[in-house]
This record gives C-alpha cells, structure tokens and sequence, in this order.
C-alpha cells in the first residue's frame, strides 16, 4: 500500500487526538483515587461509581431524562413519518413553506428557541414541568427524524404501493405489509437519533424545566461544586458508552434501510 | 350472432374514457372492446397515453370522463384492491422485504386462505412460471427475468379475469424478451385469461397479439389484427411507427370504373384496382407506401417483374438472415429501402453495385 503524505498525515493524528484526547480523560479520571482533577494519576478505585448509586437526585434527573427523552423520541418519529410520507408522495398548497418551517428548528440556536419558549408559556400560565421540556425536544428532533424518514419514503419506489394495491390489499394493509416493513429500519433510527439528541440536551432543557432538571441540568448543577467532579466524570463515561452503542445501532439499521430500499430495479 | 350474444363474448367495455393531467390531454375519448381470452397490445410512442389507459383499466387512475366495463361490470368507483384485474408492473414491483414465495402468495394471504392451500397454490404458480424450488429465494438475488416472472405468478395466482401488462419485457435484453415473449403467449394460451398489453414495441406487439390497437397523442390511430396492422396501415403515422415503410409521392394520371393510373414519383406509371384506395384520399397528392420487402433485387438479366427500375447501392446492412440495401431512386435523391432474404449462395451487392429491383403495381399502399 502506497505511504500516506506526511502532511496529510500529521494533520490526520493532530485532529484525532484534538478530538478525542479530551473524550479519553473521562475514564482516566473516572477511575483515579483522588478527588483533584489533575496528574499524576493516584491510583485506581471504582468508589465514583459506587457513589452514584447512592445519589438520589441523580436517579430523579435520570428517571426524568429517561421519561422526557423516550416521549420526545415516539411523538417526534410519528410527526416524521406523517411529514415525511406526505413531502415524499403528496403535492399540495404550501408544501415548500411548511417543509421550511418545520426544518428551521435545525439551522435557529437552541438558546433563542428556549428563551422564546419560555415567554411563550409563561404568557400563556403554563408552569414548567417534564412536558414542557418535551414539548421542546419535539421541536428540535422533528426536524431530525424528517430528514431520515423522507429519503426512506422518497426512495420507495411507488409502484409497490400500487402492486399491493392491484394485488387486493387496503390501503391500511398496504402500509402495515409493505410500506411499513420497509421504511422500519427508518423509524428505528428516527427513535434512536432522537432519543439522543433528547437525552444530551441541555439549554431548551434548562429554560424549560421546572423544578426536575434533566440529567445534562443535575450534571451543570453539579459542576459548582469541585468535589463532586469525579463522581460526574464517572458518569459521563457511562453516558459515553451508552451513546456509542445507541450510535452503533442507528448506523446499523441506517444501512439497512438504505439497503433494503436501495434493491429494487429502477 | 345477435348484438346480445356479442356483448357477452366482451370482457372489458372502455366508452368515451378521457384522462387529463392538469392541462395536458393525454387520453382523448377511447371507445374500445375487449373480448374474452383475447391477448390485446396497446401499441404506441411514449407519451401516447397508453400506460394511462391501462392504469384506468386496472383503477390506479380514474378517468375524467367515461365508463370502464370489465365483465359486464362498471367500474366507476371501484377501488384497484375490488377490481377483477391484477397487474405486471413495469419495474415489476417486487416487494423487497419478501422472498419469492412470500411475494406469490400476498394477494392469497390478504384472502385468508389456508396456510396449506396457499402454499400448493404458490408452488403450482412457481412451477408454472419456471421458478421451480425459488420459494424461499430472497427477492434480492433474483435476476432481471426472475423478477419479471415473479411478477407475473404473483398477479396469475389470484386468477385475474383480466391480466394488465405494463411494458413487461423493456428491461430484458433481447434473447430473454424473445424467450419470454413465447412464454407470455403460451401462459396466455393455457389459461385463457384475457390479456393487455403496452408496449412501444412493434414486432413484441406483431408477435404477441391476437389484435393491435395503435395509439398516438391519446387516440387510437387504428385497430386491428397484427396482419391487418402490418398489410394495411391506415395513414402515414401507423405505416411509419409499424415495421419499415419506404414513402413516395404520387399523383393520379387516369381513371377507369373499376381502376386509377397512377404516376409513382420517379418510378413511373402503375394502374390498379379502385379498391385499394381509402376513402378522403386526395388523388393529385398521393402518399404511397412500400414495404422493403415488396421490391425483389433481380439478380439475373432474363429475370422479369411486372416493373423495374435500374439502381447504385448506396448503403448496405447485412443482418445474416437479411440484406436491407438503401437505394438512390432514379433522377431523384431520395433513397428507398429494400430488404433481400439471404437464401443460400445468393449474391450480396458491395456499394455503389449497380442493381436491378422489380416490384409490383399490386404491392404498393395508398396512405392518408
């Protein structure tokens, strides 16, 4: 195999490590005996760990994260499939406009759709609880789960539809023996991108929260104070972890549902 | 046979069928019978609405105007799912989450019938087809002509009254179309269910059908059996999109009762029967078509033929079987076309050959 430029190179190992050497000091200190976040290094324990167990507004922050980032993720996924189908087979008045408007969640800061949120809801009297953070996780996934369910709806070719159809099936069965079965592996990563992007959060989270912070909020809350710093240096390698196996199962059923859909003859 | 007796031989009854799509007009009020057991082609360009025909047909559009009867039927208003027609999509529309036999039996399974009964059903179907043991082949390592025949078990396990083929054959290449044309006729001939199908594709239709029905801009050109289509092409546009056609300018010199003597443009004069004129024809500005294979190249000089004329070879396209020779007419630079069989030992001419070519008064069209 031909050698790598060394430009090109050193550039490549200069960006993995600014990307990532910061990521590896999480299980470092995670696993360091001192309660200083510096080197040298004192030795290993896994009391961090333990210490999370007993913490019981952690466990509320995580029960409510859980409960906020599964809702968003289902409710997000069904407006995806809906706006999707509809982008991906139906013409009508205003389709650019509302396409836009449902996108630009993606492209408008966090904070400005927090602060805005807020006034909204304090105008209207809404205290601020669990739903109001999902309400704005809704915003900000939909957008998300659009745009992987419509390249699986607009790639469907539309004669299947029809076949099923000429073949006797209903509609509705056409979508529960077809459309369906094929634009899963779609909705499957929908809910797991979603669900993540819920799940890390955190500024619509902390202008909409009440009175249970969110994981990413009880974590900010922490950081004030410094002795509590490896015990959230401990969580965040599992947060870590939890992420790269929710990733490895979306890129996995993201192929499939390339694949999947990418087999039928033009 | 009473008129009564005849409408029961038809299977499906189109009356004044219009389609739009937003302003464009692309089917324009199709009177149409198809009769029972018949393999019918809707023959034409692309564009010519016959696809939207046939979509009509099977209820994946609905007409603007006009009544669909299949089976002394209406179909106003009858959904895709309720009609007596299933389909062969052009792309085939295998569904690509099922394997073979799943594909087969969906329409079965939508029926609820026994698990066993579909499973006979499918293999029969399979076997019929040629898919013999494909049952549980993923329909991802089909080939093109196994798709093409999935397709076809899954709409003929449902026992269709009526078959719809969309443009079946397109993506096939030539020797699999030519196989599966035989099979398509053979299938067709065994079952007895009536059958149609588009195509652009003159010789599929000539082969296939019992009779032709060849559109152009949403109209139907002219109906009629494949020899009726070929032999006796109604106006220049069927003579030209049907097989070759050589046309020449003609203009009529004399009449009799009974015949017309016409001056064919830079072969000279012929007399025929009146007969074979259609009607509206003007006589001073004939269209007058040739067939290539009307013409016969004489080879020997003591050859006679009822006329001839001396020609150069301008352009040669050997295919084995036959020789087409482009000719330059004579005083003229037009070129006409003619085919020759290549039967054994016989001379194939080199360019700029000179050739003698003889045809007869009788062979010759006149075209609208």
């Amino acid at each position: 195999m031909k050698k790598p430029p060394l430009l090109l190179f050193s550039f490549v190992i200069i960006y993995l490590v600014f990307l990532y050497a910061p990521i590896m000091l999480l299980p470092i200190f995670a696993f360091n005996d001192s309660s200083i976040i510096a080197f040298p290094l004192s030795g290993f324990t896994v009391d961090w760990f333990v210490g999370l167990m007993g913490e019981n507004t952690l466990h509320r922050a995580l029960k409510n994260s859980l409960i906020i980032a599964i809702t968003a993720a289902v409710i997000s996924t069904c407006f995806g499939i809906l706006t999707a189908r509809a982008m991906a087979r139906h013409n009508f008045l205003g389709k650019r406009p509302s396409f836009g408007l449902i996108m630009a969640p993606l492209f408008l800061p966090e904070i400005i759709i927090g602060v805005a949120l807020l006034i909204v809801l304090i105008q209207l009297g809404i205290s601020l609880n669990i739903w109001t953070v999902i309400l704005g996780h809704i915003l900000i996934c939909t957008p998300f789960s659009v745009s992987i369910l419509y390249s699986a709806f607009n790639n469907m070719d539309k004669s299947i539809e029809e076949a099923s159809l000429d073949l006797g099936e209903t509609r509705f069965g056409t979508f529960r023996r077809v459309i369906f079965p094929l634009v899963k592996p779609g909705v499957i990563a929908s809910l797991l991108i979603c669900f993540t992007i819920s799940l890390d959060e955190f500024v619509i989270a902390f202008f909409l929260t009440g009175v249970e912070p969110t994981l990413p909020v009880y974590i900010w809350a922490q950081l004030r104070f410094p002795s509590k710093l490896p015990s959230i240096m401990a969580l965040g390698f599992i947060l870590l972890l939890l992420s790269l196996i929710l990733l490895a199962i979306f890129e996995y059923y993201r192929r499939r549902s390339e694949t999947l859909i990418g087999n039928q003859p033009s | 046979m009473t008129s009564e007796q005849n409408d029961n031989e038809q299977m499906v009854e189109l009356r004044g069928i219009r389609k739009s799509f937003g302003d464009l007009e692309v089917v324009k009020g199709i009177d149409l019978n198809i009769a029972k057991g018949e393999f019918f082609s809707l023959l034409g360009p692309s564009g010519c609405g016959k696809t939207t025909l046939l979509r009509m047909i099977a209820g994946l559009e609905t007409p603007d105007d006009g009544t669909i009867v299949i089976s002394q039927q209406s179909m106003n208003g009858v959904d895709a799912n309720k009609r007596p027609t299933n389909m062969v999509f052009q792309s085939y529309a295998i569904f690509p989450h099922l394997n073979v036999g799943e594909n087969v039996a969906y329409g079965l399974i939508k029926q609820r019938l026994p698990k066993a009964e579909i499973r006979q059903r499918v293999d029969a179907m399979l076997k019929m087809v040629d898919l013999d043991g494909y049952y549980n082949r993923p329909s991802y390592a089909l080939s093109g002509g196994q798709r093409q025949r999935v397709a076809l078990a899954r709409a003929l396990i449902l026992e269709p009254k009526v078959l719809l083929l969309d443009e079946p054959l397109s993506a096939l290449d030539k020797k699999l179309r030519e196989q599966m044309q035989d099979e398509l006729r053979r299938i067709q001939r065994t079952l007895g269910i009536t059958f149609i199908l588009v195509t652009h594709d003159q010789e599929e239709a000539l082969i296939m059908s019992d009779r032709i029905a060849v559109m152009f801009d949403g109209n139907i050109a002219q109906l009629g059996t494949p020899k009726e289509i070929y032999d006796k092409p109604l106006s220049k546009r069927v003579a030209s999109f049907i097989g070759v056609m050589n046309f020449l300018k003609g203009k009529c010199v004399g009449e009799t009762k009974t015949d017309i003597k016409v001056e064919v443009a830079t072969l000279g004069q012929v007399s025929f029967s009146r007969d074979l004129v259609p009607e509206g024809v003007s006589l001073d500005h004939l269209n007058i078509g040739f067939r290539p294979e009307m013409f016969t190249v004489l080879y020997d000089k003591k050859e006679k033929a009822e006329n001839t004329f001396m020609s150069e070879v301008k352009n040669v396209d050997y295919y084995g079987d036959m020789t087409y020779y482009t000719l330059a007419l004579p005083n003229s630079d037009m070129d006409i076309t003619v085919s020759m069989r290549n039967t054994s030992g016989r001379y194939v001419y080199g360019l700029g050959e000179a050739i003698r070519v003889g045809w007869r008064s009788s062979s010759l069209l006149i075209l609208n």
